[in-house]
């Protein structure tokens, strides 16, 4: 193919980066003239370049606009990412959350001006609780790793109150790496647990690790492998019955949302992902809200704020002697991801109780339909059914000279953001799809199709254009190691960088 | 329910090839007990006329910073934001992507972090920066955490003019760790001797710069004797538009700076999501927590970029991590990264002037109001002010003139009868001379 | 006269005198995949048969890297830290990673020689 004078090819513009475009003493904003003024700042007014580029508003849209063109988003592909829940971006959510009323008003205004905003936040709260069935909610985390962390400093909190000291957390080995991290966090040792041949929690082996020193277990239902626990009841009174705590990582949750009662698997504390199940766009990496639901046992230690209504109207709880209760201090600054409440409030009102209970339906439904039909083509790791998310490893690609690696690679080609790979751990080679209930059939027939169609060419041994993929992107595959052995990690303008060299 | 695809002929379809006689079949690993039979007890759907309707009613029950004159700042700032950053966030292929990890489809998303990246060590004045934290508080935990790291020591101290929020937020994250957070008074008028506090066991100072009570420091002595006793100066900014105008904390010796990003792209949002920046040096770059992008080549040999640097993050080092983050504040960065475009450095430093004139201008102005006493002596856009009396009761009165004049100190510290009568004050490009004029007349009146 | 042995955690030990030199396998070096960087003991630092020593990461993963034995570390290899990809090269050769001064050199008796060590690895695949 002949190489273009540019380097764009058609849609796909090649586009550097904006330091590379500077035009000097330009900019894309119009500014009235400052005001003389004899000026405040003690003689440490800046001096010398900041380094920013100078650019017209057009070069700026053009710029965003040709870098959003080398990306997938729910809006244009399907992402049967495991865990993730790329359900789809209402954009009904997007214009109510830019409401003035919502969006221009500050945290620190008098409570009776932003009562609206407080109702929100309770609102939100309540559907949260009643959803899940737990008396009480820590509104502030701001994504599930920040809710982890909430929900381990109220079960270290609850110890302290009690004078007791446990240092030990479980921890399935087929758990999320935030699970431990946010253990550690809190001071907390991790102690593994694996999984049985079933792939679920092994409760023997979790019963031999109990001990008057655990704290707590923490368990993501259904888990990583897209099953249910099913003896969640059995590991509930095994860590209550040492008096520890039961942490259920809420990822999963949109399997079960509208069709199981939280608080009846003995649940203590657990994290909800707001934008996973709840709707709210992932943006490219957050932002994300992680509200965290508590038991009665653990609910005075729920981290400040909180927000309360009496018959004067809503008001924050902002400080520790006004709370009445034991909370944990504060993790976060002013008074949650309200943005993200506003999107997915605006969400589950739109669902409604019904809407959320088909939508678990469908979830699982989608994630059965995948598994019973790549069940003989792929290496399904576990027998059915699954919940929300099938499970693969990658026997079916023995000797064949593809890695899960290079079958991901292969369908973004096919115009799919590939399956989750490598995790969870306790599979060799995992793909772990979930695909949601917001797939329609046709879709899900389209991608079983291309599924189908690569496995086979792989199991063939035509490696060669597994390792060669993707071809059809605005980039191939990129060097990650010279990435890590060299960091680049910001533009340098040319004269430092060479003057460095 | 129009985000549902399916029909109950596909469902049908599916069961029949799944082998399953009904979709409660799929659910029969749930205990019974746990079963919910029905629909849970609240609304049932609803069109988006309805939902339109209901949240509108509670957005009017609330007043919103552009319908009065608006003077709050206390770590959250109103700035316009044009027209072009919203439009270019609500792009499909920013809004609903995901985390960059399969670059290939993600270079939009990787290119923009590169560039944010850039953009906070430029304003910071440091060497790196990573693609973003929660909020400001959030990443000052961090950052003091990090210094431990970094000096392997545990002793942080936190400066009395510090946001409150940072303060509880770092002492709350580290109280079950075995690092020692001492936290000293609030500090309005700069009076705190931080110099004589620091030894041979501190691995961190935290100070903001401008600071809470809006005082501009110099930070260069501080620095020295913190890096004399081999600590680290850790300095949050607030007010990223100040460093349009102000010395960077890089500039000054600073070896890790943190901030709040949210005045720049991102409107106020009643306070959240925020966007936490966090920079510092090239030789602790391995100790820093969060997603960093980092260059390279594909293999046709074209330049590009990918998530690097990863085995400090959760997903593989888990208990030895960095930190525990993994979702952060992708498209507040976006929002930031575009603002901080178009004004590029002409446009921050004229946003920075154009701030700093309209503060000296109510500050000026408020000069005239009996019984008014400005406690700040240097200050970029907010400042402290002492009444004759308690500052709550002055913005209620104010409030019932709808005017948001703003905030009383003792919101954040009720133990401190000496700071009920201190009230902070903020004045961005925003506000026009008729509101500077509107709240002097009214605190006339109140006072 | 050295004497080569090996760890379950591929690990390799070259004993010279009471002088052991201490680097990870050819296997350990092609799970890890391409090596980025690596973390080495501080020379003079004690380390114990078993416990953490270095750490060696590739793009993917972060691995620790045992100390085989109990003692003083006597040296390091900078050459890894400024070329991680040495140890991929040359994991059994160049690639080491640091010496130690053995305190109790009866702890090698319990470790793997070559044969045992090629027959332990074709047991894991």
């Amino acid at each position: 193919m002949t190489e273009t004078f540019s380097g764009s090819r058609g849609l796909i513009i090649e586009e550097g980066l904006i330091f590379e475009q500077d035009t000097l003493g330009q900019s894309g904003v119009d500014l009235a003239e400052p005001a003389p003024v004899v000026d405040r700042l003690g003689g440490l007014e800046r001096k010398g370049r900041i380094g920013l580029p100078g650019l017209s508003e057009p070069t700026v849209v053009r710029h965003y606009t040709r870098l959003s063109q080398k990306n997938f988003g729910i809006d244009s592909v399907f992402y049967p990412l495991g865990s993730c829940t790329m359900k789809h971006n209402p954009r009904l959510n997007e214009k109510l959350a830019r409401l003035p009323g919502l969006s221009d008003i500050h945290p620190f205004q008098p409570q009776s001006t932003v009562q609206g905003a407080l109702e929100l936040i309770d609102m939100t709260a309540h559907w949260l609780k009643t959803l899940t069935g737990m008396p009480a909610i820590a509104m502030s985390p701001a994504a599930g790793a920040h809710g982890e962390f909430c929900g381990l400093m109220a079960i270290r909190a609850a110890f302290n109150d009690r004078g007791e000291k446990r240092t030990r957390v479980l921890v399935p080995e087929s758990a999320h790496g935030t699970n431990p991290a946010s253990a550690a966090a809190c001071g907390f040792t991790v102690d593994t647990i694996p999984a049985t041949a079933r792939g679920r929690v092994d409760l023997a082996a979790l019963k031999a690790k109990l001990g008057p020193d655990v704290a707590a277990i923490m368990v993501t239902n259904p888990n990583t492998c897209g099953l249910f626990e099913d003896e969640i009841l059995e590991i509930a009174e095994a860590i209550h019955g040492v008096g520890g705590y039961f942490y259920c990582d809420g990822a999963n949750y949109n399997a079960i949302v509208g069709r199981v009662r939280v608080a009846d698997l003995g649940v203590d504390v657990m994290h909800i992902n707001l934008h996973k199940t709840f709707s709210t766009p992932h943006g490219g990496g957050g932002p994300g809200a992680g509200p965290t639901v508590l038991s009665a046992a653990l609910a005075p230690y729920a981290p400040l704020p909180a927000v309360v209504h009496d018959d004067k109207g809503f008001r924050l709880i902002e400080h520790a002697a006004e709370s009445g209760a034991k909370p944990v201090g504060r993790i976060k600054g002013y008074h949650g991801q309200f943005g993200v409440f506003v999107r997915a409030l605006a969400y589950m009102m739109s669902m409604g109780a019904d809407g959320l209970r088909q939508a678990s339906t469908d979830a699982v439904l989608n994630a059965n339909y995948l598994l019973a039909q790549l069940g003989d083509d792929l290496s399904a790791s576990f027998d059915g059914p699954c919940m929300h998310e099938a499970l693969f490893d990658d026997r079916f690609l023995k000797d064949s000279g593809v890695t899960t690696l290079d079958f991901a690679k292969a369908l973004i080609d096919e115009g799919y953001h590939p399956m989750t790979m490598y995790f969870p751990l306790v599979v060799h080679g995992a793909l772990l799809m979930e695909p949601t209930e917001t797939e329609s059939k046709d879709t899900l027939d389209q991608f079983i199709a291309s599924v189908r169609g690569l496995a086979k060419r792989a199991k063939a041994g035509e490696a060669d254009g597994f390792k060669a993929a993707p071809v059809h992107t605005p980039r191939r595959r990129l060097d990650e190691t010279l990435a890590a052995r060299s960091p680049v990690l910001r533009w340098t303008p040319p004269a430092v960088a060479k003057a460095a060299e | 329910m129009r985000y549902l695809p399916l029909t109950d002929a596909d469902r049908r379809t599916m069961l029949d090839a799944i082998g399953a006689s009904s979709v409660d079949d799929l659910f029969r690993d749930v205990p019974v007990a746990a079963r919910r039979d029905a629909p849970v007890d609240l609304p049932h759907h609803a069109s988006e006329m309805e939902v339109e309707r209901r949240l509108t009613a509670l957005a009017q029950k609330n007043l919103s910073a552009g319908c009065a004159p608006f003077f709050i700042g206390a770590g959250a700032y109103r700035h316009h934001v044009p027209a072009a950053v919203d439009a270019l966030i609500q792009r499909g292929e920013f809004l609903t992507s995901y985390t960059p990890y399969q670059a290939e489809v993600s270079q939009g998303t990787l290119q923009y972090l590169f560039e944010f990246q850039t953009q906070v060590a430029l304003i910071t004045g440091m060497d790196v920066a990573n693609a973003s934290m929660y909020d400001a508080a959030t990443a000052t935990a961090e950052a003091a955490s990090m210094a431990c790291r970094v000096t392997k020591r545990k002793k942080i101290i936190l400066s009395g003019d510090l946001h409150p929020h940072y303060r509880s937020v770092t002492a709350s994250t580290l109280q079950f760790t075995d690092l020692e957070v001492e936290a000293l008074d609030p500090d309005p008028i700069g009076i705190e001797d931080m110099l004589g506090r620091i030894d041979s066991q501190t691995a961190c100072v935290v100070v903001q710069n401008p600071s809470f009570f809006g005082r501009v420091n110099d930070l260069r002595a501080l620095a020295a004797a913190c890096h004399d006793e081999g600590a680290l100066l850790v300095v949050v900014v607030a007010e990223p538009v100040s460093l349009g105008l102000v010395t960077s904390p890089g500039e000054m010796g600073a070896d890790i700076v943190v901030a709040e990003g949210q005045s720049i792209g991102n409107g106020l949002n009643f306070g959240g999501p925020g966007l936490g920046l966090f920079s510092t040096k090239d030789k602790y770059v391995r100790q820093m927590p969060g997603r960093l992008i980092g260059q390279t080549v594909d293999s046709e040999g074209r330049r590009g970029w990918v998530l690097t640097l990863s085995t400090r993050e959760q997903h593989i080092r888990r208990e030895k991590a960095t930190s525990n983050i993994c979702t952060n504040s992708g498209l507040c960065a976006l929002a930031f990264t575009i603002h901080l475009s178009l004004l590029g450095e002409e446009g921050l430093r004229k946003l920075a002037r154009i701030n700093h004139a309209n503060a000296v201008i109510l500050a000026e102005k408020l000069a005239s109001v009996k019984g008014v006493k400005l406690l700040s002596q240097t200050f970029f856009n907010e400042f402290a002010v002492q009444l004759p009396k308690p500052a709550a009761e002055v913005v209620e009165a104010l409030a019932a003139k709808r005017i948001l004049g703003g905030v009383p100190v003792s919101r954040f510290y009720p133990n401190y009868p000496e700071l009920a009568d201190v009230l902070l004050l903020t004045a961005t490009e925003t506000n026009s001379e008729g509101d500077i004029d509107a709240l002097v007349a009214a605190l006339k009146e109140v006072l | 006269m050295s004497q080569l042995y090996f760890t379950t955690e591929h690990e390799w030990i070259n004993v010279e005198g009471n002088l052991g030199t201490v680097g990870i396998t050819d296997y350990a070096q092609h799970a890890l995949g391409d090596i980025v960087f690596v973390e080495l003991p501080q020379a003079g630092a004690k380390v114990t048969k078993g416990g953490d020593a270095a750490v060696v990461e590739s793009v993917k993963a972060a691995s620790d890297v045992y100390s085989p034995v109990t003692g003083d570390v006597a040296a390091i290899n900078d050459a890894i830290v400024d070329a991680p990809a040495l140890v991929n090269e040359a994991p059994e050769a160049a690639g080491w990673f640091f010496q130690v001064a053995l305190s109790n050199p009866a702890e090698l008796e319990g470790l793997m020689d070559r044969a045992a060590y090629d027959e332990y690895v074709a047991g894991l695949e």
